[in-house]
């Protein structure tokens, strides 16, 4: 919301400075964005009197000046068709910056005559639209001086406007919050009450009172759209950003700034038969005066002639029947609509006006005749014409709105004393009528104006707005105990989690909930919904992610492009599986792709491989406190893994984490050319531990007797998987074998070729005594055995 | 007799004239070994009287003891000697770089998150969670926002598409804000509550401030006795510790939220030049949050008695608190996953958050 400070003052009478109606306007609720000064942008320019001017000499329409600055007189070129011999104007000396154009006025050569600066017009200097001439001030102004201290300059306060105070869309609302706020005494509002002469020939009638409580037209006669929108209005407008196009326009867009009242003007010649406010059919056409054509439904409501829907009411007029310079008749709409009923079609229809602005949040629903009287005052008085009786249609009737304030309220719910006196002030100043209940309440009836009091909350909110919010003392909240533990079990993991994964070289990363349905599409699990949204904001950012790992990809992908081949990346957030609220699981997910590092001295760099992600699977699991040594590995991982080199961590049914190598034809579509490693950690399937459970560690058992490694190679078929020769051999006698590892995997010369060779070291641990030899044999014997059957193997001699 | 002193200075000389372990030997042998020249004497002892005897075995036993004694010394000073040549020839150049170590990082966000709850907690709160996808009631209405609330139009909802109607849905969004788990925390816990609601937000806008995509914290107290005294007090708390400033100047503008009121929102004291943003004293503000009272609707919509109860709530900007505390100017890089930017503003995994022990050590440095 844009006003000048000549406008506000058209309301308020004010003696308060710039910098002090700034600060108690964002003080008071109505913050301000920006204040422009034009007087800001004057800085060089001076009054200065042309005392001489001739015709220049080698031109028909330029002249030469002798210009006096106050200093001294300087050749000046002019072109303009007002400058004479007397004038006193707006002189740019050279080096001025004109805002107009954003340069710096050099010493100009104009057919060979030099010029030694610039007298300006109204436009040049920002201050506004003129241009047909330079600046005149009257003869008695100073020469010499600071143009800033004589122009007539009109700073533009922007101020944002929260959709509960829609009166301060209006100056008027604004100007009463100031006053109330105690920056100046609000002017009443003059208002000739204007009586016609004949009935309005076009009548109303209004067949959706729920969309339309009251319409109030008029008909005015003879007017003249040709004539001048008058300069204050005209620079009013320009400053805040509206472009002067006809009285009649300008008067409908003044008052709704004016009065954030919204207005429509119809060229009565064009209007067939009489007025009807209707639901438009389903599928009837409307042209807006932006010369778009609608289609409408039977929820948009028409201000309709016999021809069909002439005005989307209250949000748009249409093109056909508006005002152009050859109106001569007019009708004047000043009617009520419904904040549901605008607000559904706007948005439906994505049309966005000022009046649409207005009408959506609140009208004061007694203005209607008074609006109406408002503007045919100013068309009157600026187009001329003979004004008809009002049509009215509908009942500019509503019900009162009452709400109570308890005055200790201010005490027990602000923290802040505030005598009842001072509320009644505030709020009667405000415009409500206040009186005070036996019970010591306060009544407060709403001004029509105001559509958002509803109860002593929103009466304590205006009193403590004008009392200041800076004057509640501030109090920490009590607490008297030591804080108790912050986070739940599950949150506090996924901390762990974070810190495991970073620790193991991973970065983290946080990536978008949505990602592209092209790339998403390879990674939705079987029975999954799609989630799509209806409105994204880029068509590559559609689809609520059915897995972390496509935006993984995707950042991997960039960082490739700028040269960063070596890529380990993870985030911890949510998958969607379905579009209600819950169809989501936490993930832990995380790509690696390239090498360790880039080549070293040790060489040790080397390239990225399954183990590297089951390995980070593993950890987090561990990390989460899960059963990460208990997890079964099977090798059904989704489709989007390489079906030969990728595994699932489960507890039976329960999938703990998918890990493994990403399917080349899936990373191809993405457009990555490397092997990609990656881990899927589902938070949610790791097992929570149970509340009561103690966090007491197992007792710690040590045996005082060395223990013994002994190694054993196997020969077995290839398709043995390494688990089962570890879980046989450890099973082969649990009192003693501690551990198994392997050591050695060969295939290859001196084996058959679907055979490999499995080394393990396996660790026994002695209990009551040292091993004889007898004894490690037997156990040996026992591995050998356990492994053999398990494998189909043969001890590798 | 034989005279010893000879012999002596003899082998002595021997003995420091061995410049290896081997001369060294020989040496020893040449004195003390089968058919070396003190056991030789040693041996013809027997030849002489008792009286010679004695003497000379004295004489001799001084001999070996001081012969031996210099044979150790020179031994220990061959051995340093050797060993020294030993590790001249094993330099190796120690300005080598280092084995690579990768270290992973922190993300900003996920630091904030470690700090905001550190702080929070010791007041008291407790963190909640509430689903990303919201529906109608969580999201809008019960926040006293019902259809057509022209606050709807202040976020720019993303709504879930309906799969099985072409029509405009809006019975499922992505939540606008985390003031939806204020629903959510009441419908299952009665007061006092107080907790904060970490957690991804969504709103239709793409600039250097805005994204989709971002993180609020919500916060919610309720009890019988709160007021707004007591906000203004937590959330000066929680600024000035936040920032770890022991004086914040801050100041409150009325605003507007449909599920508060009186609605707030609170600046901090700052000071811009071109090149830097100084948050403590200066000459500007800059918006942190929004607060106020919460609206007695969405007490009720929460199933608690407004006459009976009240609070206050508020909500920030994780990525926004990230932004001005470490001096990160561009919202868009936080989910760009670019790894120079993920390793200059992230944070070293061992850096962990806690208001006794430190909210942050700046990262640590990069390694």
């Amino acid at each position: 919301m844009k006003f000048t400070l000549s406008w506000l003052k058209e309301h308020l009478d004010t003696q308060a400075s710039v910098d002090e109606i700034a600060e108690t306007l964002t003080k008071i609720g109505l913050e301000v964005e920006e204040v422009f000064n034009p007087a800001s942008n004057l800085k060089g320019f001076v009054t200065a009197k042309v005392e001489n001017c001739e015709m220049h000499p080698d031109s028909d329409h330029l002249h030469l000046l002798s210009v006096n600055d106050g200093k001294q007189n300087l050749q000046v070129v002019c072109g303009a068709p007002n400058v004479r011999q007397g004038l006193i104007g707006v002189f740019a000396p050279v080096g001025t910056l004109i805002p107009c154009y954003k340069e710096v006025l050099k010493v100009g050569k104009i057919r060979g005559v030099e010029s030694f600066g610039m007298l300006c017009s109204e436009k040049e200097l920002g201050i506004g639209e003129d241009h047909t001439g330079i600046i005149e001030l009257p003869q008695d102004t100073k020469v010499g001086v600071p143009a800033a201290d004589v122009l007539p300059i009109d700073p533009v306060f922007d101020i944002s406007i929260t959709p509960n105070r829609a009166e301060c869309l209006g100056v008027r609302g604004v100007s009463r919050d100031l006053a109330a706020a105690g920056l100046g005494k609000l002017k009443p509002l003059e208002i000739r009450k204007i009586s016609g002469t004949f009935a309005s020939p076009v009548k109303v009638k209004i067949e959706d009172f729920d969309a339309c409580p009251t319409y109030v037209g008029r008909y005015i006669r003879g007017v003249n759209n040709k004539a001048q929108t008058p300069k204050w209005m005209k620079d009013r407008l320009t400053a805040i950003g509206l472009r002067s196009i006809s009285p009649l326009v300008d008067i409908t867009n003044y008052i709704n700034y004016d009065m954030a009242r919204p207005l429509h003007v119809f060229d009565a010649d064009k209007l067939k038969g009489n007025i009807t406010v209707r639901m438009a059919k389903e599928g009837e056409k409307f042209i807006s005066l932006e010369e778009k054509e609608y289609a409408l439904d039977s929820k948009s409501l028409g201000i309709c002639d016999d021809e069909g829907v002439q005005c989307l009411g209250g949000i748009m007029g249409g093109q056909e029947k508006g005002c152009s310079d050859e109106t001569q008749n007019v009708f004047l709409e000043c009617a009520l609509f419904k904040p549901e009923c605008i607000a559904r079609t706007g948005r439906h229809f994505q049309i966005d006006s000022d009046s649409r602005y207005r009408y959506e949040r609140w009208v004061d629903p007694k203005s209607n005749v008074l609006g109406s009287d408002y503007a045919t005052q100013m068309i009157v008085d600026i187009c001329g014409g003979e004004v008809s009786e009002m049509e009215i249609a509908g009942s500019e009737d509503c019900a009162e709105r009452v709400a109570y304030l308890r005055p200790e309220r201010m005490k027990n719910f602000v923290g802040i004393d505030v005598s009842s006196d001072k509320i009644i002030e505030i709020l009667t100043n405000l415009g409500f009528k206040v009186s005070v209940e036996a019970d010591g309440r306060i009544k407060a009836i709403s001004p029509t104006w105001r559509g958002d009091i509803e109860g002593e909350h929103d009466l304590v909110e205006e009193v403590v707005r004008m009392i200041g919010l800076d004057n509640i003392v501030p109090e920490s909240l009590p607490h008297d105990k030591l804080p108790h533990q912050v986070l739940t079990p599950a949150q506090q993991r996924m901390l762990t989690v974070k810190h495991e994964l970073a620790n193991r070289g991973l970065l983290e990363t946080v990536t978008w909930s949505f990602t592209d349905s092209n790339i998403a599409q390879y990674f939705r699990r079987q029975n999954d919904d799609v989630v799509l949204l209806m409105n994204p904001i880029a068509a590559d950012l559609n689809e609520m992610r059915p897995s972390v790992l496509p935006n993984l990809l995707l950042g991997a992908k960039n960082n490739i492009a700028r040269g960063y081949g070596n890529v380990a990346l993870f985030e911890v957030g949510p998958e969607f599986f379905g579009r209600k609220p819950g169809q989501q699981t936490l993930v832990a997910g995380g790509i690696r792709v390239g090498q360790t590092s880039k080549k070293h001295w040790t060489g040790e760099a080397r390239a990225y491989d399954v183990f590297d992600v089951k390995a980070d699977a593993l950890a987090a699991i561990a990390a989460a406190n899960g059963p990460f040594e208990n997890a079964q590995i099977t090798t059904d991982a989704p489709a989007y893994y390489h079906p030969g080199r990728s595994g699932v961590l489960r507890l039976g049914k329960n999938v703990l984490a998918y890990f493994g190598e990403l399917h080349p034809s899936v990373t191809k579509k993405i457009g990555l050319k490397q092997r990609v490693y990656a881990f899927e950690v589902y938070m949610d399937n790791i097992p929570l531990p149970r509340d009561a459970q103690s966090k007491a560690k197992k007792k710690l058992e040590l045996s005082q007797f060395q223990p013994v490694d002994k190694d054993l190679a196997f020969v077995v078929d290839k398709k043995v998987k390494a688990i089962d020769v570890i879980t046989a051999a450890k099973t082969a006698d649990r009192n003693t074998i501690t551990d198994v590892r392997i050591f050695d995997l060969y295939e290859g010369e001196n084996l058959p070729e679907n055979k490999k060779s499995i080394a393990i070291s396996v660790t026994f641990q002695p209990q009551e005594k040292t091993f004889s030899d007898q004894e490690l044999d037997v156990l040996m014997k026992k591995v050998e055995m356990a492994v053999c059957n398990k494998t189909g193997g043969q001890l590798r001699s | 007799m034989v005279d010893t002193t000879q012999l002596k200075n003899e082998l002595l000389q021997n003995v420091s004239a061995a410049q290896d372990m081997k001369a060294l030997e020989d040496v020893r042998v040449a004195a003390l070994g089968k058919k070396g020249k003190i056991t030789e004497l040693m041996k013809s002892l027997s030849s002489l009287s008792v009286e010679e005897k004695k003497e000379m075995g004295k004489k001799l036993n001084i001999l070996k003891t001081e012969i031996e004694a210099a044979l150790d010394k020179q031994k220990a000073i061959l051995e340093e000697k050797e060993l020294n040549e030993k590790l001249a020839h094993e330099v190796i150049d120690v300005t080598l770089p280092i084995r690579p170590e990768v270290q992973g990082r922190i993300h900003p966000v996920s630091k904030i998150y470690e700090e905001v709850v550190a702080i929070f907690g010791q007041m008291g709160f407790e963190v909640a969670e509430g689903p990303d996808i919201e529906d109608q009631f969580h999201n809008f209405n019960a926040l006293n926002t019902p259809a057509n609330h022209p606050a709807r139009q202040m976020q720019d909802t993303f709504y879930i598409k309906n799969l099985e109607s072409d029509d405009f849905d809006d019975s499922y969004v992505v939540r606008t804000q985390t003031s939806s788990v204020q629903i959510r925390t009441m419908e299952k816990q009665c007061p006092p509550i107080r907790i904060i609601a970490p957690g991804r937000t969504y709103r239709s806008d793409y600039d250097a401030t805005h994204t989709p995509m971002f993180h609020q914290v919500e916060g919610l107290v309720i009890d019988k006795n709160i007021t707004m005294a007591h906000l203004k007090g937590c959330l000066y708390d929680f600024v000035k510790a936040f920032f770890e400033l022991d004086e914040l100047p801050v100041r409150y503008r009325p605003s507007y939220f449909p599920f508060t009121e009186p609605s707030a929102e609170m600046d901090i004291g700052c000071l811009k030049t071109k090149t830097e943003l100084k948050i403590g004293a200066g000459d500007d503000w800059l918006e942190i949050l929004g607060c106020g009272m919460v609206h007695p609707n969405v007490l009720k919509a929460g199933g608690i008695d407004p006459d009976e109860y009240q609070g206050f709530a508020f909500g920030m900007g994780l990525d926004r608190l990230a932004m001005l505390k470490y001096g990160i100017p561009d919202l868009r890089t936080f989910f760009e996953s670019d790894v120079r930017w993920l390793k200059h503003y992230g944070f070293v995994p061992l850096d962990v958050s806690s208001m006794t022990g430190g909210l942050s050590n700046n990262g640590g440095a990069q390694r």
